[in-house]
């Protein structure tokens, strides 16, 4: 009974939108596999050793034959375990092509890149042939059913990019691109920690991935390509306050490539942090360090209230 | 001429296996990042396995030739361990029946070692 409960606890934290458990992409069906036949093959052995060592201790009280019991040490202890381990490697290493993909460049629907920095993820979308066409934030929209190309870089630190229900981790390294492969077989949002400690922020340096249908995912894509130009009366209060010098929003003057680019910010699910609404963007952009402790962005206690309203009008229009 | 020295009165029985084990190990890992790092292509990299294949037939069959001399030390086994009387003769029939308990654990991990070889398509560019 107890034993079910204590099993009912930790199963139920085996779903949710960040859990290698709950697959939603190729790879991590693959490492899910992997997982599963390991814990079982793990398991018996456990299982089986544990009987013995009942047995020999509660059951059969007296002493085995002396060549009884070589034969048992050789078969139990040296063949056995050989047999079970070659076993498992062999599986694992079969499994390795699926847990790891790889393909050639050509063979991608779409290029992504992600770069890590502290403590945020710049994303940018590439075209055809290779070219920054948009950057995003912290959100990663991927069409289903897709052969994903995501080269990986780090700004500042050491950052590793995993998002538990599509694939594997991988290390982002400052001065080096590494490739991660990703293809999503199922509709939703997924959550991906950094998954290598990069500061005080660290355990706040979330990622969102947004899996959609290829139609959505077009649309999205082509929005963000053909963004019409915003008034420039409209981000006056954005431009007068300096945001323009970190920060870039598409179709305006704002070009600043320190800061996460804001472009579409309205539709953002998450504002660093914290969910996006009026109230914490209003605190953010009073004081970063509140939401992300060590954040690069400073603390503006000098912008008057009216100033920060008009700014975070702006910004909760930018669509 | 003998093919098998008569007397082995050096600790180096011992080691052979794990030594073997060792270089192996070095050669398959070391070989295949070079080749990679060099940005080699799929045919090398198939001859590459056929090659350490061949180095790996050469380590199992060193191993196994160690094991057959500790198993010759050790009198073919037909004395038991733990040979720990303060004698010479224990001496030699422990270190024999440790040199191939080693061997066989060698043996194993070299097999082990090699077993990527055929899970590898080729190299990560």
């Amino acid at each position: 009974m107890a034993a079910a409960l204590l099993s009912t606890f930790l199963l139920s934290a085996c779903t949710g939108p960040q859990s290698v458990f709950g697959a939603a992409g190729r790879e991590a069906s693959a490492i899910e596999d992997l997982i599963v036949v390991t814990a079982v093959g793990a398991a018996c052995a456990w299982f089986i050793v544990t009987s013995l060592l009942i047995y020999a201790g509660r059951v059969r009280r007296h002493r085995f034959a002396e060549e009884t019991a070589q034969r048992f040490i050789t078969w139990g202890g040296v063949v056995i375990p050989t047999v079970l381990l070659f076993a498992l490697l062999s599986y694992a290493l079969w499994s390795m092509p699926a847990t790891r993909p790889w393909f050639d460049r050509q063979q991608a629907d779409l290029e992504i890149e992600v770069t890590g920095e502290q403590y945020w993820w710049r994303i940018r979308y590439l075209n055809t042939s290779g070219d920054v066409a948009f950057e995003t934030a912290n959100e990663l929209k991927l069409p289903v059913d897709r052969r994903i190309r995501v080269s990986l870089k780090a700004n500042d630190v050491i950052h590793s990019f995993w998002i538990p229900a599509l694939g594997g981790k991988m290390d982002m390294i400052p001065g080096r691109t590494n490739t991660l492969w990703l293809e999503p077989t199922r509709i939703g949002s997924y959550r991906g920690p950094c998954a290598e400690f990069c500061g005080t922020s660290h355990a706040l340096m979330t990622l969102t991935a947004i899996v959609m249908t290829m139609e959505d995912f077009e649309t999205w894509r082509q929005g963000r390509i053909n963004k019409s130009p915003t008034s420039a009366d409209a981000g006056a209060a954005f431009q007068r306050n300096g945001c323009p010098a970190c920060h870039a929003i598409d179709g305006t003057d704002a070009k600043g490539l320190v800061g996460p680019n804001l472009t579409a910010f309205k539709d953002r699910l998450r504002l660093g942090a914290a969910a996006n609404t009026r109230d914490n963007l209003f605190r953010f952009i009073r004081d970063a360090g509140e939401f992300k402790p060590g954040a690069q962005m400073p603390a503006f206690p000098m912008i008057p209230e009216g100033e920060l309203n008009a700014i975070v009008d702006y910004l909760a229009g930018e669509t | 001429m003998r093919i098998f020295p008569r007397d082995l009165e050096t600790l180096w029985t011992l080691f052979t296996a794990p030594v073997v084990w060792a270089v192996h190990f070095l050669a398959c890992y070391l070989t295949v990042a070079i080749h990679c790092a060099k940005g080699g292509g799929e045919r090398q990299f198939a001859m590459l396995q056929f090659v350490l294949g061949g180095v790996t037939l050469a380590a199992l069959a060193t191993i196994a030739i160690s094991a057959f001399l500790a198993w010759r030390q050790w009198g073919f086994g037909t004395t038991d361990p733990p040979h720990d009387d303060p004698t010479e003769e224990a001496r030699k029939l422990f270190q024999g029946f440790a040199t191939l308990l080693l061997s066989a654990l060698s043996f194993v991990a070299v097999l082990f070692v090699a077993t990527p070889l055929l899970a590898i398509d080729g190299c990560f560019s």
